[in-house]
């Protein structure tokens, strides 16, 4: 044990600060241009995954068809299509990625850990823990519905969510322990969701096993609504922080020379994550990895050495409807049937790849 | 070098504890029975109600958790040996998530009904995942050993591959049915004869861990220094995935994925006897298997009519511990 142990200690203090590894960029003017450049991409992008996810389906519908239910309706069988079923839906996959995305780059500045997301901290599990709950405990076998469904799902992730991120910042308080602290507060969320599911009668385990997979099927305008005005809420909130975030990258005695009142900023920064992911996780179900993976994403296309908030965001939005419409369409294109996955199963694939591929080549900077 | 007795009385009390939790096991639960009970029905079984209880109910279910234990409780000292991480646990870094994908893909093609029949996808499976890990930490070279790292690259491997377990069941309401009630992580209702189905499998894991043992004093020692001793690393870390794969397969098959059973004990056993794994070893099956019964035990007791799983109860228990280890820093980050 002993020897396990000076060896850890002994090595490079953990690759917690891949920010910092990130090569210099050459000239400030050059990479303002960059990144401007990365968010008008990012947000074609956005436009066109949209536009594809509302045209797309088990009844493909010609763009003209979309634009015109768009702006107006033409009164044929498209406008229910479209306005009804996918919009919502397109229109959650968006707000619930980009909400995902910041509460990431949120967590990631504020802890200087670029492992550090709503899912490794334990804020997403305490928000199914909570949701998870009401579903089982609040329906009987039709499953929750009603008022105990519209508001206390929401409302149930929030509070869970919230609290298991109180949890892991008062344990934790330095950076690099938050991601292990997350990890056995996650765990234990867990097995607390698992008992949950086994404790309930089968159809109320069903929606609540879709649920934990993160699905975006079925969403109503009702379901998206929340994290929409969360996020127009906060992103004034957010861009204020911004400058604060960026003295925080310095170090707190620095943060603080310069004016900025750093353990203030934490704490605003951690609410406004876990606001964010708490909503986006009551929308649509923990989608796994979309908070640790866009705003890595996001660094590695602006070059910069921290997770850019509006970068991430549409990084993030991309994700999700992108997986989104793969995930709703892949039995259909390969002959299978109409049978649809939840997108989380999609994010967690791609999430777990880039996350390994990731740590492979940080470990080959470092060696 | 320590004296005889000192290395001996750790052994001692981890037998102690497990006769006690052994005990415990067979006397507690729904109807709680004396020891005269107990020992009536053990050594002179004449059919009355206790006997019954004991024999058919608490029984059974007693031997799973000694065995299954034991064989967790095996595997995570292994794990922490050979990733070089005090964090390593076969529930923590995916080696249960393999092993459950691979039996709910033999599950939906119909080839996994029986317990028999599905160790050996979760052997295929738990072989691989622990396979992964193992290369992922090598190849990541010193970042490698960073404890953080590496429970990031078990939470990765485990995310990815619960993603596409979570696909196969969402899409049958049946294997929905099935894997739940595995997925807990229960000593009970695992239908006759699941002990002795498990057993071979734990028979040839010990076996590998014995021919390990020695060679696992040397590797702690450091690469460099172990081959020096003799070691051949690669043959070391082949049989030690193989092991660590058996173990936690039948582990696994027999009671779905129960987490934190190795961490636990592993820490605990380290605390007693140091490195020295001839000790440690079976020091490491003593306390898997009496903390396996116990929190099965506390789960039977804490609820009134519904029981709390023994998987449950060691999520409840050892979640907190584990972040006690880290905010203690017991552990270098």
């Amino acid at each position: 044990m002993t020897d396990t142990r000076s060896r850890a200690r002994g090595q490079a203090p953990t690759p917690a600060r891949a920010g910092a590894s990130t090569p210099p960029t050459a000239r400030p003017a050059r990479t303002e241009r960059h990144h401007a450049g990365a968010i008008l991409a990012g947000t074609v992008l956005l436009v066109a995954v949209f536009v594809l996810s509302l045209s797309v389906g088990t009844t493909a519908l010609p763009l003209s068809d979309v634009l015109a239910s768009l702006l107006g309706g033409s009164g044929g069988p498209a406008d229910f299509v479209v306005r009804e079923l996918r919009l919502p839906r397109a229109v959650a996959g968006i707000c619930v990625g980009a909400a995902l995305a910041v509460a990431g780059a949120l967590t990631q500045t504020v802890t200087r850990n670029p492992l550090a997301s709503p899912d490794i901290i334990g804020v997403t599990s305490g928000a199914s823990l909570g949701a998870v709950a009401v579903i089982v405990f609040g329906g009987s076998a039709g499953g929750a519905s009603g008022a105990v469904a519209s508001v206390g799902v929401p409302a149930a992730a929030m509070a869970g969510g919230a609290i298991a991120s109180l949890l892991v910042a008062l344990v934790a308080r330095a950076g690099e322990r938050v991601v292990l602290v997350g990890v056995g507060v996650t765990a234990m969320c867990q097995s607390a969701v698992t008992w949950l599911l086994v404790s309930g009668d089968v159809t109320d385990a069903g929606r609540a096993a879709t649920w934990l997979a993160g699905s975006l099927s079925g969403r109503v305008w009702t379901d998206v609504a929340p994290v929409v005005v969360a996020i127009v809420a906060l992103t004034p909130a957010t861009w204020l922080l911004t400058r604060e975030l960026a003295v925080l990258v310095l170090g707190d005695d620095v943060a603080t020379g310069l004016g900025a009142n750093p353990s203030r900023t934490r704490w605003v920064a951690l609410g406004a994550s876990t606001v964010l992911a708490g909503l986006a996780t009551a929308a649509a179900g923990p989608v796994a990895f979309v908070g640790l993976c866009a705003p890595a994403l996001a660094v590695r296309i602006a070059r910069v050495e921290r997770p850019p908030l509006v970068l991430s965001a549409l990084v993030g939005a991309v994700l999700v409807s992108g997986s989104d419409l793969v995930a709703r369409n892949l039995f259909g294109w390969l002959g299978l049937g109409p049978t649809e996955l939840p997108v989380g199963i999609v994010t967690g694939i791609i999430g777990a790849v880039y996350l390994v591929v990731l740590l492979h080549r940080r470990a080959g900077r470092s060696t | 070098m320590q004296g005889k007795p000192h290395l001996t009385r750790p052994l001692l009390l981890g037998s102690g504890l497990l006769v006690l939790a052994v005990l415990a096991s067979l006397a507690f639960g729904a109807e709680a029975l004396s020891a005269q009970q107990v020992w009536h029905a053990l050594v002179a079984p004449s059919g009355t109600d206790a006997d019954v209880i004991v024999r058919d109910l608490r029984l059974p279910r007693t031997e799973l958790g000694l065995l299954v234990g034991a064989s967790l409780g095996v595997a995570g000292a292994l794990m922490q040996t050979l990733t070089r991480n005090p964090l390593a646990e076969p529930g923590l870094f995916g080696v249960s998530a393999g092993a459950a994908l691979a039996v709910v893909v033999g599950i939906r093609l119909g080839l996994a009904g029986t317990v028999a029949s599905s160790v050996w996808w979760a052997l295929l499976g738990a072989v691989l995942a622990t396979a992964l890990i193992f290369v992922a930490a090598s190849r990541l070279g010193r970042a490698g050993l960073a404890p953080v790292t590496l429970a990031v690259l078990g939470v990765a491997v485990s995310a990815g591959l619960a993603a596409i377990t979570s696909a196969f069941v969402l899409l049958d309401t049946r294997t929905l049915d099935g894997y739940r009630f595995w997925a807990v992580g229960s000593l009970s209702g695992r239908g006759d004869g699941v002990a002795g189905q498990v057993l071979p499998f734990l028979a040839v894991g010990a076996v590998l861990t014995v021919l390990a043992a020695r060679d696992l004093d040397h590797f702690v020692l450091g690469d460099d220094l172990a081959r020096g001793l003799g070691v051949s690393l690669t043959r070391l870390r082949l049989l030690g995935v193989v092991a660590i794969g058996v173990l936690t397969a039948a582990g696994v098959a027999a009671c779905g994925p129960i987490a934190f059973v190795g961490l636990l004990t592993a820490h605990a056993g380290r605390v007693l006897v140091g490195s020295r794994h001839l000790l440690l070893l079976p020091l490491c099956a003593l306390l898997g298997a009496s903390a396996l019964l116990l929190a099965d035990v506390a789960g039977r007791l804490v609820t009134g009519n519904g029981e709390l799983q023994a998987g449950v109860v060691l999520g409840l228990v050892g979640g907190p511990l584990f972040v006690a280890l880290i905010a203690r820093r017991r552990i270098a980050l």
